[in-house]
């Protein structure tokens, strides 16, 4: 299993930048939100936590659809699903922690850079920053059910995107209330924060369980 | 010539239980979006047994090899692995697959794409397991390991499947075309690992269009009713 983590770390280092693109795009939504918003600091401070989490959330959702796809294409996938010592659920398990390690940590720990842009206190980059730390891993298995229902699809990637958004929501709303409560002396942090961190712990379970029965259903 | 066989089996190929792994499929049918492709298959490949499986295209040798690999579920009949041991869960667990597909990374190297077939098909005790460096030795691909797999030749990629094979032991073979793609020296070197492995109380099931060199080897046609001539 954890050759399965090497490897797929190795690939998306190694095939040109997965990690780097979603960075990117991260940084490119949070540049253009003061241009939209204007120059009201006070307003940026505000709206930081939310914009860093949207910004993620949908700077996560790309290379998403490749999660399995990309062994479907090299037949990578049939083996994997043969491999009965391990259980599937497990394989898909570590595949999303593989992903989430490559793809999207890195956008964690860009926040705080970014969190400068929107003006924040210190204190709410922090509390943001670990916010997106515990809540993107349940983007990860949420998106992971996704990618196995779309393998099949030749441009699934947009199909993906449709189908996990509605799931993340709740992601988001106790991600942001968390940031919130942290920045806010009249919100809690903590009651929402461990929310978050139950709903990824609940993910963590169901989507490699629902991803490995939709992958054995996608056979053909 | 099954006595015969069997001799050879006990010889060489007998296990601990005693017992010899034989591969029995009972009316077995298999569909391809719902259109049959076969029905009332029957057959049954013991240890040290290679099983040819030929037809035309389309007449469903792929899916037969799918459905005993476990990626398709058969649309009538069974499949079972008698005296398969603990050692393995299921008969997709006590099988290598060949597909179309190499089933190799193009951005990683060659050692390294074994290496994690190698790793991710369980440490186990060492029998028929060989090391990388052994494997590559066996197809004839020493000293080109470092390269990307993207770079190899289709043929040599082919060997680089091949060499997967070897490199964790699995009792099954389940072929899909091996030799595509392969030239005639390649051939024989894989005719010589295939000999090799039922030698040592494997099971061969392999779809093919050109002879493969085994020596003795049963063989079964599908849609040979439907496109008799």
């Amino acid at each position: 299993m954890m050759a399965l983590f090497v490897r797929d770390v190795r690939l998306g280092l190694r095939a040109g930048g997965g990690a780097l693109v979603a960075v990117l795009f991260f940084l490119a939504v949070i540049a253009i939100v003061p241009f939209a918003v204007g120059p009201d600091l006070k307003l940026l401070a505000r709206i930081g936590g939310a914009m860093l989490w949207i910004g993620a959330l949908l700077a996560s959702l790309l290379g998403l659809d490749r999660l399995f796809q990309a062994d479907r294409d090299d037949g990578s996938l049939d083996l994997l699903i043969m491999a009965d010592r391990h259980l599937l659920p497990v394989t898909v398990l570590v595949k999303c922690l593989a992903h989430w390690f490559v793809s999207v940590l890195p956008l964690v720990l860009a926040a705080p850079l970014l969190g400068l842009f929107m003006n924040m206190e210190p204190k709410a980059i922090g509390a943001t920053t670990l916010t997106l730390l515990v809540g993107t891993p349940a983007i990860t298995f949420i998106g992971a059910v996704g990618a196995a229902v779309a393998v099949a699809l030749p441009r699934g990637g947009l199909l993906v995107s449709i189908i996990i958004l509605p799931l993340t929501i709740p992601v988001l709303i106790f991600g942001v209330s968390a940031a919130y409560g942290a920045m806010d002396a009249s919100a809690a942090f903590l009651p929402p924060f461990l929310i978050l961190a139950a709903i990824t712990l609940f993910f963590a379970v169901l989507g490699p369980i629902a991803s490995a029965a939709a992958l054995r259903g996608s056979a053909d | 010539m099954r006595p015969c066989g069997e001799m050879i089996l006990h010889g060489r190929g007998a296990r601990k239980s005693g017992l010899l792994m034989r591969l029995v499929a009972e009316n077995l049918g298999g569909e391809r979006n719902g259109e049959v492709l076969f029905s009332g298959l029957g057959f049954s490949v013991a240890a040290g047994e290679a099983l040819l499986v030929t037809g035309l295209n389309g007449s469903g040798k792929s899916t037969l090899l799918r459905i005993i690999a476990g990626l398709l579920p058969p649309s009538e009949g069974s499949l079972q692995m008698e005296a398969l041991g603990d050692e393995y869960g299921s008969i997709a667990d006590a099988a290598h697959y060949i597909g179309h597909l190499n089933a190799m990374k193009p951005a990683l190297t060659l050692r390294e794409n074994l290496e994690f077939w190698r790793q991710f098909g369980g440490a186990g005790p060492g029998r028929g397991r060989r090391s990388i460096d052994d494997a590559l030795d066996a197809v004839g691909l020493a000293g080109i390991d470092d390269l990307p797999f993207s770079y190899l030749s289709a043929g040599q990629k082919r060997r680089a499947s091949i060499a997967r094979l070897l490199v964790v032991h699995r009792p099954l073979w389940l072929l899909d075309e091996p030799t595509s793609s392969l030239d005639s020296q390649s051939e024989q070197r894989f005719g010589q690992l295939m000999r090799d492995h039922l030698g040592d109380g494997g099971l061969i099931v392999a779809a093919t269009h050109l002879p493969l060199q085994l020596g003795k080897s049963r063989e079964i046609r599908l849609g040979a009713e439907q496109h008799a001539s």
